[in-house]
This record gives C-alpha cells, structure tokens and sequence, in this order.
C-alpha cells in the first residue's frame, strides 16, 4: 500500500511486494494446483499482460493454460462460458475496464444468470479480472470505475483489493469460487508496494467480508480498492482536527457485508462513502440507503458521499480534479453536523 | 513441407513480410462452399443411402411436425406462453440431433426445442423455457443439450469454448451450435467463428436459413454471395446444402462432424430453408411475405421429399406411412396430456439457485417472500 498506511511489523519472512507481483503469485499458485485453470485475454501470453500481470506464466504452464486470444472481449468471455460448461475454471483478463464492455451481453444475459437457469446444474466458475480506475494518467477509455455496471447484476461477485496481501487472497478465493466473480484491480495500486510474506502467501476466509483498516471513534469512511489509500490519508490528516476517523475496506462489493460497515456506524453515528465511480447511481448511493435503513437510531448525520462527479472520465491532465481527494473527504467529513454535539 | 503441418502449425509459422514477398496465409480454394446447395433426394445419390437412416429420418420428421403442430395448439390454448415453430425446418432440427454421438453436445437457440426432443430430450423439459415454469428444464450436462439460447447467437461461442475444453482434455467430443440468418449478423457469431477457426475447435455451425429474421428477410441481412460464404473469411469451410433435404442436410453435418472429431477443425454449414409459420404465436407473417411463397415452399416440404424417395424404393408404404403417423400421434397425444396438468412451482426456487450460498441479502428477501406466502396461505 502507500506510505501512508500503517505498516505491519516485519515478521521473518516478509518484504516488500506490489500489488502486481501478489496477483501474479496467485495466478501461479492457482495453475500450479488446479489443473482446471485456464488463464485467457488479450496479450497474455508472450508480453504477459498489458500490465505484466501474467509475466512468465505462458512460459511456465504453456500455452494452452496461459493463451492469447484473439482481440474480441465478447468472443474471450463467452468461450470462457463454454469452457467453463465442460469443467475448467477459467481466468479471464479484460484488458481495460473500458474495454469489458463488448462482453457485457455474454456477463448479463450468460455469466450471472447460467447457475439460476439452470437450477444450479450448471455454475460457472469464471474470473473476469478487470483493471479499473482512475490516477495513472490514462486517455480515454482507461480509467473507467465499472464497479456499478457489474454489481447491478444479480449472480455475479463483485470483488476488488485495496492491500497487497488481499490482492493475493481475494483472487485465490475467487478462482476458488463456484460462482462468477468480477475481480476489479485497482490499477494505480498496481504498483503500490506493501509489506508481504511470498513464501507463505494466505488466501481469505471467504468473499464477502469488509474489513476495519483502522480503527476511530469520529466517524467511518467507507471504502473500496483505489480509494482505500487516500482515506487512510485522510484519516491520519484529520487527526489535527481532532477527529478520530475508522476506516473500512469493503473489498466486496457483492456480497456487502452489511454487518461489519452497520457495526462500525453503530459505534461512530456518522459515515462518509468514498469511491471514484459516479456518484448518481454509484455503489455509494446503494450503501447510504443500506446503511440509513439499518443504523437510522444510531446517526448522528446523514450519511454522505465522496465520488468522482457526474461525467465522462476526464483527460488525464485534468483527472485530479475529479478524484476523491483528501480534502474533499475532509470537507465532507466537517460537514457531519459536529456542532450538533456540542 | 507445408502439406505436412497442421492447419495451426501452418499458421504458426507464418511471419508478416513486407509486400514483395507476401502471400496467402492459406489457400482459400478448397474453403469455399457449392455454388448451389447440395441435394441428395431426386439425385442418383439417394440410391447408395442407408435405408436404416431413410426410415429414421422420416420417422422423426413426421414426429417433428406433429411436435411442431402440438405446440402451436397447446400456445394457442395459453399452455405455452410462446411458441417459435420450426415447422418446414424439421429436416435441419433431426438431421442435427441424429449426426451427434452420445458425447457431442448440442448448443439449440429458441426455435430448435425440435432438435432437443429429437436428441432423446423429454419434450415437456424441452419445452420449460417457452412453458414459464423455468428458464432451463433439464440438467444440460445429464443430456449434453445446453439451454436454448434466447440471445441471439451468443451460444455460439459457448459451443467453441466447450469444444476447445474437450480437445484440451483429450476428448473427441464435437459441438454442433444451430443458430439462424438473423444470427449471423450478430457480433458473437463473428467472434464465434473467428475463436473457433483460430483454435481449430471441433465444432460444427448451422445456419437455418429460413428466410426471415421474425419479419427481416435475408437481403436487408447480409450482401455476401451466401451466408456459408462468410467461412472462407475466418479460415474454415463453408458448405450449402437443401434444408429441405433430410439425407442432404445429415450427409453435410455427418462429414463436418467427422471432419471435427478428426482434428480438422470447424465448419460453417448453410442449410436452405424457410419458415412455413409466423416467427411465433405473436406474428403475422402476411405483413411481409405472400401466400404465393410460401406455397412454393410447401411443394418442397421435407417431409414430402423424403416420403417420396421412400416409397419409389419400395422401402415405405401406405402401412408404414401411417404407422409413422400412428406413433407422431400417440407422442403429441402424451405431450398435450402432460402440458394440460398445471406445472409444479415452488416461489422459493426464485432464491435458491443465484449463487453458490445464499448472501444475506438474499436469505432476508426470501424470508419475506415465505412469510408473503404464509399470510396468503392464511387468507
């Protein structure tokens, strides 16, 4: 992660690691002891990604585990879905989240609904991993935050790491899953670094659970993947204004794990939501209304939201004005009626 | 040297040069399909055809039309909430079940519940989707039928994906995807025959041409010479044959069939035929097309062809005929029997089957659910 983040101490073992190298390994280590695997995308094989998040793997497993598609996001995921139908457990890269788009008629009217149709004969254990996100200075159509798209659509997991350590484990646990999942990498953390044991990498205990990456008694951020960083960020700033921020990391977006962000509201009485995806329409508006039904005694405020504005991804030379940022966390979070306590 | 590599090896090798040296990746000649569509009845070919396969052809599409016939009266009857007939088509729906071994996998769209039942598939489970007690109504794995895809086209590259699967395992499993000239113009059937040619997956692509895309007819579809032309393109063979021709139709699919499980990768098969009903129950066909068509097509109906090759050899007659009837009856007789029982539903199944284990979202939808059905229970 950043700098800005609490580091674990060091245990034996451990150094520091990238997000990219974490979903490598688990990439690795998913070939290495499931047989019915199948990495798939554009540019996977020789160049290893766009990213370099399958480097070598095409080398190490061949290519009939590691393959380079033809060009065609629809063709990719629905020969997934055929593949899948005959038991493999295949791992599709999207190149840019812009660029999932052309498979969206195979992910909706196939992906998510094969296990319902067919009164759960025929699950289809697919990873869609997708790069997503703004801050890396893209052009067009290589920033787009897709989360809303996908978790609007019931049957599908929506998964997306903000640490190093669960860029490993959630993607484990993903190809582990019976179901579909869509793997959202947040793609500016790519490259954060963070430190991480390689020689005994965990998986998670399961999809679907939040966690607290720090503990405060003001008030809770809620978050997700690129964002994760910058309100730890925020929470370290706003100690000088005398608040004690907690801040969790949601990691899945479905299954919400409405028990872990409803508890911590409990204890705080106010909730900002912070995500780079559009506001209207956003994950964040789903959140507010979940957390508003189930916490209402508890609020002190209502619950606001931090998100990217209502547009088109904006040119690289102008996309730090649409990001969340941390001062716009914390203008939201002085607008969370403190002087009502008072 | 080159004759001795596969087609995939050939196109490994091959390296973009700049244009003095440029060439034909591959030779396009033995790709290209008839210059009509093959037929087989009314042709001294249909003398060395099997008789066994004659008669189990005939006997299928004289049940395939009393299926097609039972159906439309059970919609008609509000029994089925639609009905998209393949009446006319029946030669293309049994030829297609009957080519496939016990391993091949069929990939149906809508219109081909035909092909399904034809395949061994219990028709009332066939007919689930179209019912509305369920989307699928049998295991696809138990009969290696995937669900009937509404999408259109988008089985397509299901069919390749599993068909590639097989191959990587060592299986000789083949996949026959149908799919119709409407399809054609849809993306996945491009990127379908695209991946399939590039891996040279063993799968087989009907197209029934039946003229119509519901009211669309073919020339405001496509501008390609014929729709198995578009093979040639992706590297693969095209075939045209008479949809109307049983014998013709299971003689192009039984060799793209063998052509597949042998390593030779995929073919496009275009299968001439037509749609003597409306698109569904909801359509009225005399907005676009004229009665004068669609008794030309009449004269050259399947069943009619088939019948008559039989009979001039002696291998049917006016017994067999109706025997062939007799059974096509008893089978509609226990299909209407069955579709006018009220179909077994459970509201719960609505949450059981969306993920592996049910979220919590879901088990709280449910729980309102049950207590909603309680209360009306009570009522």
């Amino acid at each position: 992660m950043t700098t800005t983040a609490p580091a674990p101490a060091a245990a034996a073992g451990t150094k520091p690691a990238s997000m990219a190298q974490a979903l490598q390994r688990a990439l690795r280590d998913a070939l290495t002891e499931d047989p019915t695997v199948h990495v798939m995308g554009e540019d996977v094989g020789a160049l290893g990604g766009v990213f370099r998040i399958t480097d070598g793997l095409a080398a190490d497993f061949g290519e009939e585990r590691c393959t380079d598609t033809p060009l065609a996001e629809a063709g990719i995921l629905g020969t997934a879905v055929g593949m899948a139908m005959y038991g493999l457990r295949p791992v599709v890269e999207m190149q840019f989240d812009a660029f999932a788009y052309p498979a969206f008629e195979q992910l909706i009217s196939h992906v998510s609904r094969m296990r319902n149709r067919t009164r759960g004969a025929m699950p289809l254990p697919i990873t869609i991993r997708v790069p997503y996100g703004g801050g890396i200075g893209g052009v067009e159509h290589h920033s787009d935050s897709s989360e809303a798209y996908y978790l609007a659509t019931p049957g599908l997991h929506v998964v997306t790491p903000a640490t190093v350590a669960d860029a490993y484990g959630l993607l484990r646990q993903s190809i582990a899953s019976d179901d579909p999942v869509v793997f959202l990498e947040p793609k500016r953390l790519y490259w954060s670094k963070d430190v991480w044991n390689p020689e005994a990498p965990s998986s998670v205990e399961e999809l679907g659970r939040a966690a607290v990456r720090r503990a405060g008694r003001s008030a809770t951020l809620i978050t997700y993947g690129p964002s994760l960083p910058v309100c730890l960020e925020a929470a370290e700033a706003a100690r000088a204004e005398g608040w004690d921020l907690e801040v969790v990391d949601l990691r899945s977006l479905v299954p919400f794990d409405d028990a872990t962000v409803c508890a911590s509201v409990r204890r705080t009485g106010r909730a900002v939501i912070v995500h780079e995806a559009a506001g209207f329409g956003g994950p964040g508006g789903e959140i507010a209304a979940r957390v508003t039904e189930r916490c209402f005694h508890h609020l002190e405020a209502p619950v606001l939201r931090v998100t990217g504005f209502d547009i088109p991804y904006p040119p690289p030379m102008l996309e730090r004005h649409h990001l969340p940022g941390v001062d716009r966390i914390l203008d939201a979070v002085a607008r969370l009626q403190w002087e009502a306590e008072s | 040297m080159t004759e001795h590599m596969t087609v995939m090896e050939q196109r490994a090798a091959h390296r973009p040069a700049p244009p003095p040296a440029w060439k034909l990746r591959t030779d396009p000649g033995p790709l290209l399909p008839e210059a009509e569509p093959r037929r087989v009845l009314g042709t001294p070919a249909a003398a060395k055809a099997d008789p066994q396969l004659l008669r189990a052809l005939y006997e299928q599409l004289v049940r395939g039309r009393r299926y097609n016939a039972q159906a439309t009266a059970l919609t008609k009857q509000g029994r089925l909430a639609v009905y998209p007939s393949s009446t006319g088509q029946e030669a293309c729906e049994v030829a297609a079940a009957l080519v496939l071994e016990e391993q091949d996998w069929l990939f149906p769209s809508y219109r081909d519940t035909l092909a399904a039942v034809a395949r061994g598939l219990d028709p009332v489970q066939a007919l689930s989707l179209l019912r509305g007690d369920w989307h699928t109504g049998y295991d696809p794995r138990e009969h290696r039928i995937a669900p009937l895809s509404t999408p259109l086209a988008t089985q397509l590259p299901h069919a390749v994906g599993l068909a590639h699967a097989a191959r990587l395992r060592g299986d000789d499993t083949v996949a026959l995807a149908l799919v119709g000239d409407g399809g054609t113009s849809e993306g996945d059937f491009h990127e379908a025959l695209n991946f399939a040619a590039v891996w040279q997956a063993p799968v087989v692509f009907l197209v029934q041409n039946n003229g119509f895309a519901i009211s669309v007819p073919l020339h405001k579809q496509t501008a390609a010479p014929s729709l198995a032309h578009k093979a040639v393109g992706y590297g693969m063979p095209g075939r045209l044959v008479d949809g109307n021709d049983a014998v013709a139709v299971h003689q192009v699919l039984d060799e793209a069939v063998r052509h597949a499980r042998e390593g030779g990768g995929p073919t496009l098969v275009e299968a001439v035929t037509y749609r003597l009903e409306a698109h569904t129950n909801a359509d009225d066909a005399t907005r676009y097309r004229d009665d004068e068509e669609v008794a030309a097509w009449r004269a050259h109906d399947p069943i009619v062809l088939l019948e008559k090759e039989l009979t001039d050899r002696d291998l049917l007659d006016e017994s067999g005929i109706q025997a062939a009837r007799d059974a096509a009856d008893a089978f509609a007789a226990g299909l209407r029997e069955r579709m006018n029982q009220d179909a077994e539903l459970d509201p719960m199944d609505l949450f059981r089957h969306i993920y592996a284990e049910q979220t919590q979202q879901l088990r709280e939808q449910a729980a309102q659910l049950r207590a909603e059905l309680e209360a009306e229970d009570e009522r």
